[in-house]
């Protein structure tokens, strides 16, 4: 690597470095937004009432089925056709809050029924409210089952956040591309940007599987 | 009527791109997989971070290193070839680790049993341990079919003609409503995504046949 290529790269990262703030404060903002609907959408999914749970059913897979891509620009390009116009930001986080809240309300439903049924029996037994063997027994021990993969999502939205350029927002690939397209350098730009994403993404994979160890603890693994 | 036939006129290239990928990424992902259970230490290492990198990357950053990067070179690449690359570059290093833990989670037993009875390695491969290892990667494989056919869409960005890219451009010229053109381009995914799911499904019933106690 030529020194030539670092001081290049050196003259590039102030502009990268806002958009990777930007990046994530995009995540902050979906996973703020997105999980607590996610969680809503696991609830009602389950709801008795029929068109409650169909509703819910086909808010999660629509955001599970159509592209990342789509969801973003039909909140920017699609929603001022009924005279709601955001801005890219808004517009971006409530494409990711939603597909945030349709992958976490499988990770919750999932997280709800991996805890032992005995522990729900043992709390009628005892004569908790259904409402309180939900809130002190059955969340918390579903809350650190889906932890793990609450987090490996967290990591697959500021991966996602990259297509925000296609509608505009200034956040880490859009700067990349803005500097690629003023000095037709792009291969050495574009490097560079991707390295950042590598540079946040494994780590933090480091530390989920690290969380996902440590919350395992006490279950015997299989391997030995 | 119009607007609305010319997003479906991107179906071809979709499923071309889609399925080219899938499969350059399929075969390209045998030699890694290999190479990353390697017992040579620095292969395997060089392989895992080959396989991180990959995927650590988003989709659409490959596509523009491949389309715009690439291009400085002075290789010019079409963008369906990029479009290409990229998605079969990226599906490598994910069947690579499919690959790899359908093969693990065959029973050491197998290979055991399979040379005591004095069958040869490729054997053992062909008949015993790779059946097995496919039946258990068949699901895994099939979600990220399905994730890949929604990665395609991307492609729009370097200006392959794809689904989205006639949505976009339909949208952009007002030959119709954005929202019902958006809601189209994102109905076709789904129309796509389904099949694959139900295909997946049936041949994993039909394996699971073959092996009911």
């Amino acid at each position: 690597m030529s020194l030539d290529l670092l001081s290049e790269w050196y003259e590039y990262l102030p502009d990268l470095a806002r958009g990777v703030w930007v990046s994530l404060k995009l995540v902050g903002a979906s996973l703020v937004l997105g999980l607590p609907l996610g969680l809503l959408l696991g609830v009602l999914s389950a709801s008795p009432i029929w068109i409650v749970s169909r509703l819910s059913i086909v808010l999660v897979e629509t955001g599970r089925a159509v592209p990342a891509v789509v969801l973003l620009q039909l909140a920017y390009y699609g929603l001022p056709s009924v005279n709601l116009t955001l801005s890219s930001f808004v517009a971006a986080t409530a494409g990711l809050a939603w597909l945030t809240a349709a992958y976490s309300s499988e990770v919750f439903r999932a997280g709800v029924q991996a805890v032992p049924h005995g522990q729900k029996e043992a709390s009628e037994a005892l004569g908790l409210t259904s409402a309180d063997t939900y809130r002190f027994i059955i969340i918390p021990q579903a809350f650190r089952i889906a932890l793990p993969s609450l987090l490996g999502l967290s990591i697959q939205v500021f991966q996602v956040t990259a297509l925000a350029f296609t509608i505009a927002l200034p956040e880490l690939l859009s700067e990349a591309y803005n500097i690629g397209y003023t000095n037709f350098r792009f291969l050495s730009v574009l490097t560079l940007a991707g390295l950042i994403y590598v540079a946040i993404v494994i780590p933090a994979s480091g530390i989920v599987q690290a969380v996902e160890r440590r919350l395992s603890r006490h279950i015997p693994s299989e391997t030995g | 009527m119009e607007p609305y036939l010319e997003v479906l006129g991107g179906l071809p290239t979709t499923l071309a791109l889609s399925s080219l990928s899938l499969v350059i990424g399929a075969i390209v992902a045998v030699p890694i997989m290999v190479a990353r259970g390697s017992r040579f230490l620095p292969l395997r290492l060089a392989t895992r971070a080959f396989i991180d990198v990959v995927r650590a990357v988003p989709p659409i950053v490959w596509l523009f290193i491949m389309f715009f990067g690439i291009a400085e070179t002075g290789v010019q690449l079409t963008s369906f070839a990029a479009a290409t690359f990229s998605l079969g570059l990226i599906t490598s290093a994910y069947l690579a680790e499919v690959y790899r833990g359908g093969l693990l989670a065959v029973d050491k037993g197998q290979w055991e049993a399979a040379s005591a009875l004095g069958t040869s390695r490729r054997d053992i491969f062909r008949f015993i341990v790779g059946p097995q290892a496919f039946r258990v990667a068949l699901p895994a494989i099939a979600t990220f079919a399905i994730a890949l056919i929604k990665d395609t869409s991307l492609a729009y960005t370097i200006g392959v003609q794809e689904v989205f890219f006639h949505a976009n451009s339909q949208a952009q010229v007002g030959a119709a409503s954005p929202l019902l053109i958006l809601v189209t381009a994102g109905a076709v995914y789904v129309a796509l995504s389904l099949p694959t799911a139900w295909i997946s499904r049936r041949i994993d019933t039909a394996l699971r046949k073959k092996v009911a106690r």
